[in-house]
This record gives structure tokens, C-alpha cells and sequence, in this order.
């Protein structure tokens, strides 16, 4: 007798894999082999500093960007394909709204362009109005919003359809205190439904409290990838930061920095180092050169450092 | 430098860099100058000629006489017959019948029927001594041709039909003064033939008469379009302006495509399940639907203060309405697609539009306008559209007459939604 054959189930596409994207625009490559894979229920920060690249990768994945080389799966389905852009929630930076109608007629609008209607509809935009908290504004029109809650509709508008993967670019740009943390709790509150989600930011606390893992992007490519701890721990060995200002930069300051392994800029010279008792042989190596200390700093490195250290300190745009 | 003059150098610096609208702020003015200066000047040319259809029921001298005089005016072109065609080498003279419907289909503004016993007494000099009447059929949406066609009518007695005149001046005269003496009879009678040796010769045929005078042929001028007609031309400026306010709307409405790519709604919407064409095809939707009822508000409003007979033109009203609005949301959408932000669409669709309405009739018939204007107003909109409204609301025409302006609209419309899709798809990818 034959043994009985079960078919094998096929493994469970990942909500996102980018591989090898190539992207020009004339002669700029605004996307340079970028390879990535998103794991379920995944928080991905994407940092990098304007004119990364970072737009041009989440445009690319929503299907706005025809690729030059390379290729994008959403759960199994090319970017562009109807049943990848209903897998995707995209919030672009811009207020991506009809103004002159009002909040619910707005999520009603998108929800119809993804295809809901009915009652379906009818729940989801309860459920969005619910999230992003403007229920009692439900009727109001977009133009008499609060820069908040126009941030606010904007997400809820990319959510209408409950997709399974949201690209959010940069979604807290011009709110006040208040409105960010509310939009945190909100991401906060997607995260624990298990949506897989690709936050883009300028603001790195908002990577380190949102993000399992953070993808650094520069000149088109992702030249870091990794938890945010780790990030740290890979860029800089030591635990902590010494940032020491002198008041004049002379001979005897540059030697004193590269005894002690330092680099120095102008008059201020950076150290790293492990234990706190390194940071009085320091100051009393310091003392001893005869230097003029005016100030002193003591910093652990963070994602911040980590970002400047990949990327400089040059300004890009 | 003083803060005034900063304020303007930022606006001229401004402008020097959208060159777009640079070129347009000199153009503009230029291509409106040309548009009307070929309108209004004939581009060259003369004052275009009337056209008219004589039926000559006489066949007499006098008619004849008259015939030919018109038929040598250079501001008339004077038809006796169809235009030959290849299906009929050798079509036979108009009728009165036939005229009146030429009249009646637009063909000609005036038909001039010379009646059976013209020639017996082809002028008056007054109403003691009636004259036979030749019958004006003109349409009275015209109302310059037929008053040309009179005062040229009278120019004729007085130039070419001297003999006759004087004929019958001088029996007038003889009637008046109780006959003349047999010796004045034989002199008038010399005079006479003296006066009709030097017409026959053709040398002095159409020689101009330095005499002047008027109403020597009586005319009876009759209305064959629009006679019952309450407000004759209201129907006209309905459409003529109807249309080109549609277009602007039309250019409007598209408008918003370039308000949601700009605030980045367009690129969201696309991401979506909405493709580019089903977008276009949403937004003429809108387009149509609002140049519809638009058409209908002047309409209904036409009807109800100045008695546009809109109730028993419904069918046709509908037909014409639905293609010009098919046409015009097209024509809007073409014009969103090719300009890149709200400042070149209201530039660019200000020299289109004001151009078609010119050239198309929307300011000013057709009609009136040089014979190679009226052909260059077959290449607007308007040109067709109002002479589909015009079939319907003037000439009282079936819908099945209008079959070849809504075939032009409607075919305009579906070439020009085609070139906008094509055009639109600079927003599908980057």
C-alpha cells in the first residue's frame, strides 16, 4: 500500500521581503541594493537623514515606485498587486485628506477605495475614529481640525482597511507633546494586535520606545541594521562618553588626547570609556599636562550617537 | 532698499522663475489680440458675403434682370440650385418649397422667392401704384442678412433695371396728367428705345446708377425660423454662453486632480485599490454630471424669464446636453493632465477656452464672421455645440437631426479622455 501523501504546507510568507531594490532617478541612485526582510508582528524604525532614500524604499514597497532592479514581496505578493495593497496601510508625512470633507466622510471615502462597503465599513470606521480618539469630531470637517487630529485622521485613514502590514512615514512631523504621546499610545495599541509595522523618523526617541529593530539608511543603502541596543554596543565598545572642553587648543592638548586614545576637534576633545575610575585618571592626566579644562561631559551613547556616528555630522540638505 | 521695492523684486523673481506663466503673461494678451483681430477683420479680407437661394417663379426680362444684378454683388453669393454632387451631377432649381426648407435647416440666412407676373410690375413708386412682391424668407436669428438682402434688392432697381424704371415712370406720369400729346408720346417713346439700345449693350449692363432712391421693389419678408419665437436670440446666448461657461467649470472641477497630487491624496488613493484610469474616469464623471446641471440651471432659467421653449425640447435638450458636458469634462480633464499645478491650468485653460468661445461662437455667431473663421470654429466645442442647440431650440429640428454634432462631441470627448489617460500616467509611477 502507497504511503499516503500530504501535501506540504507552504511556509508562511514573511509580511515583507525586500531584495536587492535598485532605484534611480536620472542620475541619482536614490536606492542602492537594499535587502530586508520584516518578521510577523515586527516594529522596524527606519532612520536615515533626508535624502537617505528612506521615501523612495516606502514608496517603492506600496507600489508607488516602479523599481529599477530587485523585488518586493508583501506576504507573498508582489508590491502594486491588488492583494498587496490590500495587505499594506501606508501613511504618507503629507495630510493625505479631503479637506472639505468631514472626518468619518473621509475614512468612508478611503474605505470605499479599499474596497469595503456596508456594514464592514461602517465597523471600521467606528473602530478608526475610536483609535485615533475623534469620535466626538466624527462630523467635523478636516480644515477645522487641530494639527493633532489631522495627524491623528491621517494614520486612521491608512488603517480603514485593517491591513496586516502599515508603513507610517514620519507620522508625529509638526504635533505638540500631548498629540505624539496619544499617537504612541496608538502605535503602541497596533503593536499589541500583532500588525507588522515600518516607522519612519527623524526623532530617535521615538525609534528606541516604538522599535524591535532599527534599519539606519544612507546614500541608498541600509548600512546598519539591528535592535537599538545592539546598535550601540556594535558602534561604540566603551559604556560611556567623555566630551572635554578646554578653553585654548594647543600642542600640548593634541598629545594629551592621543595618549589617552581621544579624538579632538578644535578644543574639544571625545574619549570613550568603560568605568568611571577611568575618568579621573583622565582628569588628573589632564591636570598635570597643565590644560585648561572648561567643561566636562559624562554621556552614555544612544541611538543619536549611534545615528551621527554612521552618518556624520555633515549637514545634507 | 526701500521695503516697497524689495516686495516687487520678490515678485518679479517670482514670476521670472515660473516661465510657464512668464510666457503666458505675454502671450496671452498677444494670442487674444490675433483671435479677435481675425474675427473682427476678416483677417484680410472683405466683409464676408450673405449667402442667399433665388427662385425665380417669372422667368421674365425683369427678373432676369434682377437675378443677374444680385448675382454680380460681391457681398452675396446667390444660388439658384443645390450644389452639384456625385450622386446628383444635375440637381433641378430650387422651389419655393425647398428654399423655405434650406432656410429652415440653416443653410442659408435669406431665400428670395420672385413671384409668377413679376416682370408686369416689377417696381413701385409709391403705394398708388403697387408693385408685385418679391417674398423674403429669412431666419430671424439673422438679423443683418435680410435687411442687406433688402437695401441690395433696391440698389438692383436702381442699377440695373433702368429701363424698366423709367418705363414705368412714365406711365405713371402719363396716368397722372391725363396722357401725353402725341408728339410728347413719340418723343418718350424715342427716349425709350434709345435708353434700352444702351442697355442692351453689355458694356453698360451693370454700369452703377449715380441715382438713389429706395423701396421701389416691394419685398414681403417673412420669418421662417423662429417667427413665433418669444425671445429669438435668448435660445442662442443660452447655449453660445452655456457652453463656454461649461468649459470652465469642466477645467475647474478637473482641477482638483492637481489639488490631491499636490497634497499627496492622488498618491494615497493609487496606492489603494483605485487605478489611474478609474480615477480619470471618476473625476469626468463629476465633471459631466456638474456641466450637466449646470446647462440645465440656464436652461430652466431661460425658460422661466425669458420663455426659452424649453418644456417641448426636452429629448433634444438632454442629447445635447449630456454630449456637450461629455465633451467639455474631457476637455477639462485633457487640460489637468498636461499642467503640472493650478496656476498653469487657470493660465492655460484662460487661452483655450477664451479662444474656442471666440473662434467657436460663443461671443459672437458664427455667421458673422469670415468664411475660413466660421471652417476654424468647426474645430471647437462650441462650434458644434451651439449648432446642435441651435437645431433644437431654434430650428425646432428632430433629435435624429442631430446625429453629426453629437457624433463630434461625443467622439471629441472619448480621443480627448484617451489623451488625458495618457497623458495622467506621469502620476501612475514615479
Amino acid at each position: 500500500m502507497a504511503a499516503a501523501v500530504f501535501p506540504v504546507p507552504p511556509p508562511h510568507p514573511a509580511p515583507l521581503l525586500v531584495s536587492g531594490l535598485v532605484k534611480h532617478f536620472g542620475s541619482v541612485k536614490a536606492v542602492d541594493n537594499i535587502s530586508l526582510e520584516l518578521h510577523s508582528g515586527e516594529c522596524l524604525g527606519l532612520l536615515g537623514p533626508n535624502g537617505a532614500g528612506k521615501s523612495t524604499l516606502i514608496r517603492a514597497i506600496v507600489g508607488r515606485v516602479a523599481p529599477d532592479a530587485g523585488a518586493i514581496s508583501i506576504f507573498g505578493a508582489p508590491a502594486g498587486s491588488p492583494a498587496a495593497c490590500a495587505a499594506i496601510g501606508w501613511i504618507p508625512q503629507e495630510l493625505a485628506l479631503y479637506p472639505r470633507l468631514t472626518a468619518a466622510e473621509n475614512l468612508r471615502a478611503f474605505g470605499r477605495y479599499s474596497g469595503l462597503t456596508g456594514k464592514p465599513l461602517s465597523d471600521a470606521v467606528a473602530w478608526c475614529l475610536n483609535w485615533s480618539a475623534l469620535e466626538d469630531r466624527a462630523g467635523a470637517l478636516v480644515r477645522t481640525l487641530s494639527g493633532g487630529m489631522k495627524r491623528r485622521l491621517n494614520m486612521a485613514a491608512g488603517l480603514i482597511h485593517q491591513p496586516r502590514l502599515v508603513l507610517m512615514d514620519e507620522p508625529t512631523v509638526g504635533v505638540d507633546p500631548q498629540s505624539r504621546n496619544r499617537i504612541f499610545e496608538m502605535i503602541e495599541a497596533l503593536r499589541d494586535r500583532g500588525m507588522t509595522i515600518i516607522y519612519t523618523t527623524h526623532y530617535m526617541e521615538e525609534a528606541e520606545r516604538l522599535a524591535d529593530r532599527i534599519a539606519i539608511v544612507d546614500h541608498g543603502r541600509i548600512i546598519a541594521l539591528d535592535t537599538h541596543q545592539a546598535l550601540i554596543q556594535n558602534c561604540f565598545t566603551a559604556s560611556a562618553q567623555v566630551i572635554a572642553r578646554f578653553r585654548d587648543s594647543s600642542p600640548a592638548l593634541s598629545v594629551w588626547a592621543s595618549t589617552h586614545g581621544g579624538s579632538l576637534k578644535d578644543s574639544t576633545a571625545e574619549f570613550a570609556i568603560d568605568h568611571p575610575t577611568d575618568l579621573a585618571r583622565l582628569l588628573d592626566s589632564a591636570a598635570a599636562a597643565g590644560l585648561d579644562l572648561e567643561d566636562l561631559a559624562l554621556r552614555r551613547p544612544n541611538l543619536e550617537s549611534v545615528f551621527l556616528h554612521l552618518t556624520g555630522r555633515e549637514l545634507r540638505d | 532698499m526701500p521695503q516697497f521695492l524689495n516686495i516687487a523684486r520678490i515678485a518679479l523673481i517670482g514670476l521670472r522663475r515660473d516661465r510657464f506663466a512668464l510666457a503666458l503673461s505675454f502671450l496671452l494678451p498677444i494670442i487674444f489680440f490675433a483671435v479677435f483681430a481675425m474675427i473682427y477683420s476678416g483677417h484680410g479680407s472683405t466683409t464676408p458675403k450673405i449667402s442667399i437661394i433665388v427662385v425665380d417663379q417669372d422667368h421674365s426680362q425683369a427678373s432676369a434682370q434682377l437675378l443677374h444684378s444680385l448675382q454680380n454683388e460681391d457681398s452675396l453669393k446667390v444660388a439658384t440650385g443645390p450644389e452639384p454632387t456625385k450622386e446628383n451631377p444635375t440637381p433641378p432649381d430650387y422651389t419655393a418649397a425647398s428654399a423655405e426648407a434650406a432656410v429652415k435647416a440653416g443653410d442659408v440666412p435669406v431665400a428670395l422667392i420672385i413671384p409668377s407676373g413679376y416682370g408686369l410690375h416689377p417696381i413701385s413708386f409709391g403705394p398708388a401704384q403697387p408693385a408685385t412682391q418679391i417674398e423674403l424668407l429669412n431666419d430671424s436669428s439673422d438679423i443683418i442678412a435680410p435687411q442687406m438682402v433688402n437695401g441690395l434688392l433696391q440698389k438692383a432697381a436702381m442699377t440695373s433695371m433702368p429701363t424698366t424704371m423709367a418705363q414705368q415712370g412714365m406711365d405713371l406720369t402719363g396716368r397722372n396728367i391725363g396722357g401725353f400729346t402725341p408728339e410728347q408720346q413719340k418723343r418718350v417713346d424715342a427716349q425709350m428705345a434709345a435708353m434700352r439700345k444702351y442697355m442692351a449693350d453689355p458694356a453698360n449692363a451693370n454700369r452703377p446708377s449715380s441715382s438713389g432712391g429706395g423701396g421701389m421693389i416691394q419685398v414681403h419678408s417673412r420669418a421662417v425660423v423662429g417667427e413665433n419665437k418669444p425671445n429669438p436670440m435668448i435660445a442662442f446666448y443660452a447655449a453660445a454662453f452655456g457652453v463656454m461657461f461649461l468649459l470652465w467649470t469642466a477645467s475647474g472641477a478637473a482641477g482638483s486632480l492637481l489639488d490631491e497630487a499636490e497634497s499627496g491624496t492622488l498618491d494615497r488613493v493609487l496606492a489603494s485599490r483605485v487605478s489611474m484610469g478609474t480615477l480619470l474616469a471618476g473625476k469626468m464623471t463629476f465633471a459631466i454630471l456638474l456641466a450637466f446641471t449646470q446647462l440645465t440651471a440656464m436652461f430652466v432659467f431661460g425658460w422661466l424669464v425669458y420663455r426659452v421653449d424649453l418644456p417641448h425640447h426636452i429629448p433634444g435638450f438632454v442629447v445635447m446636453g449630456l454630449s456637450t458636458a461629455f465633451a467639455v469634462a474631457a476637455f477639462g480633464m485633457l487640460l489637468a493632465s498636461i499642467c503640472r499645478s493650478r496656476a498653469q491650468l487657470g493660465a492655460l485653460s484662460t487661452i483655450v477656452i477664451m479662444s474656442m468661445s471666440a473662434i467657436g461662437g460663443s461671443m459672437f455667431p458664427r455667421y458673422f464672421m469670415p468664411k475660413a473663421m466660421q471652417t476654424a470654429g468647426l474645430f471647437t466645442i462650441n462650434g458644434w455645440a451651439i449648432d446642435g442647440f441651435t437645431k433644437v431650440f431654434w430650428r425646432d429640428m428632430p433629435v435624429s437631426a442631430l446625429w453629426p454634432q453629437v457624433t463630434v462631441l461625443v467622439s471629441t470627448g472619448v480621443v480627448l479622455f484617451l489623451i488625458a489617460r495618457q497623458i495622467a500616467r506621469r502620476w501612475d509611477y514615479a
